[in-house]
């Protein structure tokens, strides 16, 4: 009969490609295991060279004095390495930056989740990512070009780059990012409270502030823990605004150096590899790497307890 | 009307309401107006430098005569170089992490180690890439070596960007096709992968766009920044990138360079809103075709 099949032959053919194909399926996996192991080998790759360079460095220089001295100045005698300084000098910009980026920030993610039109938020919200998608230098040159000669103008004392300048551009810049990462957080608040609020009377103020912010106010302090660990790891941007003098201050307009940008410093200069100046890149990275890993650890824990508390 | 906006309860509610809707709508717009004035700025700072010969000639000493023709072939590069590379170990990363790895401990261990690598400053990155390509593989200051500290960057974008893509596709698509006997990478190949690839193409794009701008960890890994020929052996040569020029030349005193700097800026601009705005639009006809 032609329309049946031959039932014969194939058998022994059909389990070899059988066989073929699952060596093909296991290479696969294989293949993609490797993927995967790349990302943990970076880790270990980032640890392990910071760890082993530092180790070298810790061998000259106390852990004692690099954690607690308040002079910087590796690279001039006498050598003091005390990392106070850029310690003091990158918070003092996370912490201004945050200062401009976090009212802004939050005020405008309340107005795109809470009031604005469905029209507004198409309109806006890619804005905001182009506004994210800006690189760093060119927030960088913005600080020479524009802030700075605007900080100068207002406070003559300032020196020409100051803490001030770069506080500005990397609050610009961390802004897209406290708002999108809290419009996300107040979207996440169950509907059934705006609606039990405004049963019992309340109007959108007493809702937004009373019942909404509350309920959103960890998930925003995570998103502003990771702003801030970004505006401690930018580089571009700090290095051209904020000068180049570790120093020990609070005043926003005195000249500062962030751990970021002493390491361009020194990758730009002619320090010889090897060397004890060149090594304190690798503590500097170290010290770096563990606070922003400090931050952004602490804000993914308070955002996982957000999301188990509204799943 | 409520009670509480009633006169003898709080007389100011409305008018208090209305005037925080007020100061969010203005906070918003001023986050708006604060970019078309950081845009505009840096357009007419550098309108005058952009020409024709200013893409086509080499950097130069004075001001008048520079050009961004090495940085900018060094970006392309340096983008295609970290598309090969990241594309395919991010897409598979997250192959695994969603279809094959069991899910357990070690799978959440994983995990979060991908969103702190996302966390980690590039320059740490650059810091790595110096130690790792630069010093231990001795690929010196070329290409290959930035385009692998790139990609290192890059990676957790394209990984968490693709792995949110594949959570996406419905698991009835999955139970389907295993029902037919489709073996797992038939399944992945032949059903997820095209449902997944507009979100994946996207993180992508925001990936290679992050990677166009980035210049710290090239400074890091001690990439020239004063380079008169074009690469040409991406092992060997040494290579400039835009945002590392326009950083040279922001770093000049001369208020020449810094309109030679507007004027890059502007280069640069132009292909990343190109990028992105791809993003925007493959992403914007993916939400309509799943509706």
């Amino acid at each position: 009969m032609s329309l049946v099949a031959p039932a014969r032959e194939p058998f022994a053919a059909k389990s070899s490609v059988f066989d073929l194909r699952w060596i093909f399926e296991f290479a696969i996996h294989g293949v993609l295991f490797v993927c995967t192991a790349i990302s943990v080998i970076t880790t270990v790759g980032i640890v392990v060279v910071l760890l082993f360079e530092s180790l070298q460095f810790f061998r000259e220089v106390s852990v004692w004095e690099f954690l607690t001295g308040t002079r910087w100045s590796p690279l001039l005698k006498p050598q003091h390495f005390g990392v106070l300084p850029l310690f003091c000098g990158t918070f003092l910009v996370a912490g201004g930056s945050a200062l401009i980026a976090v009212p802004l920030g939050l005020a405008t993610a309340i107005y795109l989740s809470e009031y604005a039109s469905p029209l507004v938020r198409e309109v806006v919200k890619p804005m905001l990512e182009v506004l994210a998608g800006i690189p760093s230098v060119v927030y960088g040159y913005l600080a020479v070009v524009f802030v700075s000669p605007l900080i100068r103008d207002t406070i003559p004392s300032a020196d020409l780059f100051n803490a001030a300048n770069a506080c500005v551009v990397v609050g610009i810049m961390i802004l897209p990012m406290v708002v999108s990462l809290s419009e996300d957080v107040l979207q996440s608040v169950p509907n059934s409270l705006r609606e039990g609020a405004y049963a019992l009377g309340a109007n959108k103020l007493d809702v937004t502030l009373g019942v909404i912010l509350p309920a959103a106010m960890s998930g925003i302090m995570a998103a502003c823990l990771l702003a801030i660990a970004r505006a401690v790891g930018e580089t571009m941007a700090v290095t051209l605004a904020a000068g180049a003098t570790p120093n020990m201050t609070l005043n926003p307009f005195e000249g500062i150096q962030t751990m970021t940008a002493y390491i361009v410093q020194v990758s730009q200069g002619d320090t010889p590899a090897g060397t004890l100046e060149y090594r304190t890149i690798f503590a500097v990275g170290l010290a770096l790497f563990v606070s922003t890993l400090v931050l952004n650890v602490f804000a993914r824990w308070i955002l996982l307890r957000v999301e188990e508390k509204y799943e | 009307m409520s009670l509480t906006n009633g006169p003898h309860g709080r007389p100011y509610a409305k008018l208090a309401s209305r005037m925080f809707a007020l100061f969010c709508a203005g906070a918003t717009w001023l986050c708006v107006t604060i970019l078309m004035l950081l845009l505009w700025n840096v357009v007419s700072y550098g309108w005058d430098s952009l020409s024709w010969e200013y893409i086509n000639r080499f950097p130069s000493r004075f001001a008048e005569k520079a050009g961004i023709k090495p940085a900018l072939v060094g970006s392309l590069y340096l983008i295609g170089l970290t598309a090969l590379f990241s594309v395919p170990i991010g897409v598979g990363t997250a192959i695994y992490l969603e279809e094959y790895a069991p899910k357990n401990r070690w799978r959440t261990i994983v995990q979060i180690n991908i969103a702190n690598l996302a966390g980690v400053p590039s320059i740490v990155y650059g810091i790595l890439g110096l130690g790792l390509f630069v010093r231990a593989m001795q690929l010196n200051r070329s290409l290959m070596a930035g385009a692998l500290t790139l990609t290192l960057v890059v990676l957790p974008i394209v990984i968490l960007a693709a792995q949110e893509s594949l959570r996406a596709v419905p698991s009835t698509i999955r139970q389907a096709s295993y029902a037919l006997g489709a073996t797992r990478w038939q399944t992945v190949w032949c059903q997820l992968l095209p449902a997944a690839l507009p979100g994946i193409m996207t993180g992508v794009i925001l990936a290679l766009s992050r990677a166009l701008g980035e210049a710290a960890p090239l400074v890091a890994i001690g990439a020239a920044t004063y380079v008169r020929f074009l690469p040409e052996d991406i092992v060997n040569d040494e290579f400039t990138a835009l945002p590392l020029q326009i950083y040279t030349w922001t770093d000049q005193p001369q208020k020449g360079f810094h309109e030679v700097a507007a004027a890059g800026i502007v280069v640069l601009l132009v292909v990343l809103i190109c990028i992105n705005a791809l993003a925007v639009i493959l992403r914007y006809r993916f939400s309509k075709n799943k509706q």
